[in-house]
């Protein structure tokens, strides 16, 4: 069984849905109970980052995520779930649970796509996933896979060990988190066709060493 | 780099698909959710679902469909067509869109929008226009007006000035319609969708007037476009999707070419 954390945050139903189809068993929960009885957990999100703690601090999700990853079972954060691992977010310079260093910082509205021209926000839409250590998680992908990106904040461990995969726009970024039991992306894999469902698949089936 | 992004848009009348000229003789071409596998399946982007009906004969749109293209496809899609209330948001949301589209309900309330991106977040909320071209006057000084119910009411708004507010109040993207194109199959309106791309800091989708790949590669260039919505040349089968992006990709437009 997966849990799905459910925090008011976001289209939750799409992750389960993916799930579903991927023939995976899956519950979309905020009780402690079935999230600790789960065999993994993921921990999705769309919304704002300062309503998205409050939330978490109000039904005891900080905890239980901090149990979760000190318990060695697969965690898998989304969007802005990934954002919330780190220590801060500069969206209403939000203190986050900082299960990995690192802050989470805004788009330059100045900034230039590789082409020159000036990045819009947030960045919506598909891009490129450079993958820069190889992870169970990602088997299976080809280069020419996109995945489908919407933010407007982004990524920034401090350790650059902990970053699995870098996208460009407007500045390099981490798209994809990794440390011991946690994968974390900034892209929606329920929301990337068949490459971000490789991504689920794999997940579901990932046991870390 | 950020892929362009193709779109097929399905018009949907009571459940059917539909693609009409200019909003009237509407033909009945098929089953939205077949629809969206196919294109899911063919390397659509996202795809854009719009009630054509609900907002002048007090319509409903059809949870049911989007909860059965929820299931089927794993790409985002946006839902337009009746949309009044927070409400009536969360309920398409909740069925499993990405985004809703507004189009004439915020234009009598713009308030809509400021209300939507509070309750969902910037990125659901899509600001539908449909906009014609009336030549410039002090009213109208970018000479397009904003224009609802299919093209049937002026407004009295310029089309740039509402675009502006729109993203103020908070649509994390805008759709941009061109009465005079749509149906037309020659080519999008490129003079409006470059203003309001270029004056906009959101994404821009254009729409009206796609009939051949070449339209698409001259509004995702000289139109400044994020992405492009097709309809009738590829629900009609005289162009397929993978078609168009091969097309675009080999004259250096980025474009999302595994799938």
């Amino acid at each position: 069984m997966i849990a799905i954390i459910d925090y008011d945050a976001g289209n939750l139903t799409s992750v389960a849905r993916a799930l579903s189809f991927l023939g995976f068993d899956n519950v979309v929960t905020s009780s402690p109970d079935q999230i600790f009885a789960a065999d993994r957990v993921i921990f999705p999100g769309v919304g704002s980052a300062g309503s998205a703690m409050a939330s978490l601090k109000r039904l005891g999700m900080d905890r239980v995520l901090n149990d979760i990853y000190q318990s060695e079972k697969p965690l898998l954060g989304i969007c802005l779930g990934t954002q919330i691992i780190l220590g801060h977010s500069e969206e209403h310079n939000t203190p986050c649970i900082g299960i990995v260093e690192g802050n989470v910082l805004q788009f330059d509205p100045k900034g230039k796509e590789s082409d020159g021209s000036p990045i819009k926000i947030p960045h919506m839409g598909w891009n490129r996933v450079n993958i820069i250590t190889p992870h169970p998680i990602l088997s299976g992908l080809t280069p020419e896979d996109e995945f489908y990106f919407v933010h407007s904040y982004y990524p920034a461990p401090q350790s650059m060990d902990h970053c699995l995969g870098m996208t460009f726009y407007g500045v390099e970024f981490a798209s994809i988190i990794g440390c011991r039991n946690l994968i974390a992306t900034q892209f929606h894999p329920e929301k990337s066709g068949r490459a971000g469902l490789r991504i689920l698949k794999n997940f579901c089936e990932w046991t870390p060493c | 780099m950020l892929s362009r992004r193709i779109i097929p848009c399905l018009d949907v009348h009571e459940g059917r698909t539909t693609k009409g000229i200019k909003f009237k003789n509407n033909i009945d071409i098929g089953d939205p959710v077949t629809m969206a596998r196919m294109y899911y399946e063919a390397g659509a982007d996202e795809i854009v679902f719009y009630d054509i009906t609900a907002s002048h004969e007090k319509r409903n749109i059809m949870i049911d469909v989007v909860r059965r293209v929820a299931e089927t496809i794993f790409i985002p899609f946006s839902v337009g067509g009746g949309i009044r209330t927070v409400d009536d948001m969360r309920q398409v949301l909740l069925a499993g869109a990405e985004k809703i589209s507004v189009n004439s309900a915020a234009v009598n309330n713009p308030d809509i929008i400021r209300q939507g991106a509070e309750a969902f977040g910037n990125q659901c909320v899509v600001l539908g226009m449909d906009v014609k071209h009336v030549g410039k006057s002090p009213a109208i000084p970018s000479g397009y007006e904003v224009v609802i119910n299919g093209g049937r009411r002026h407004m009295g708004m310029d089309a740039l000035e509402w675009a502006q507010k729109g993203q103020a109040l908070g649509a994390g993207e805008i759709c941009l319609n061109s009465i005079d194109a749509d149906g037309m199959k020659t080519g999008y309106e490129l003079t409006l969708t470059a203003l309001i791309s270029e004056n906009v800091s959101i994404p821009v989708i254009a729409s009206g007037g796609a009939g051949t790949p070449d339209h698409l590669l001259d509004v995702l260039t000289k139109g400044k476009a994020d992405a492009a919505l097709i309809a009738s040349m590829v629900h009609y089968g005289t162009y397929t999707v993978p078609e168009i992006k091969k097309y675009l990709d080999s004259k250096g437009v980025k474009m999302r070419m595994g799938w």
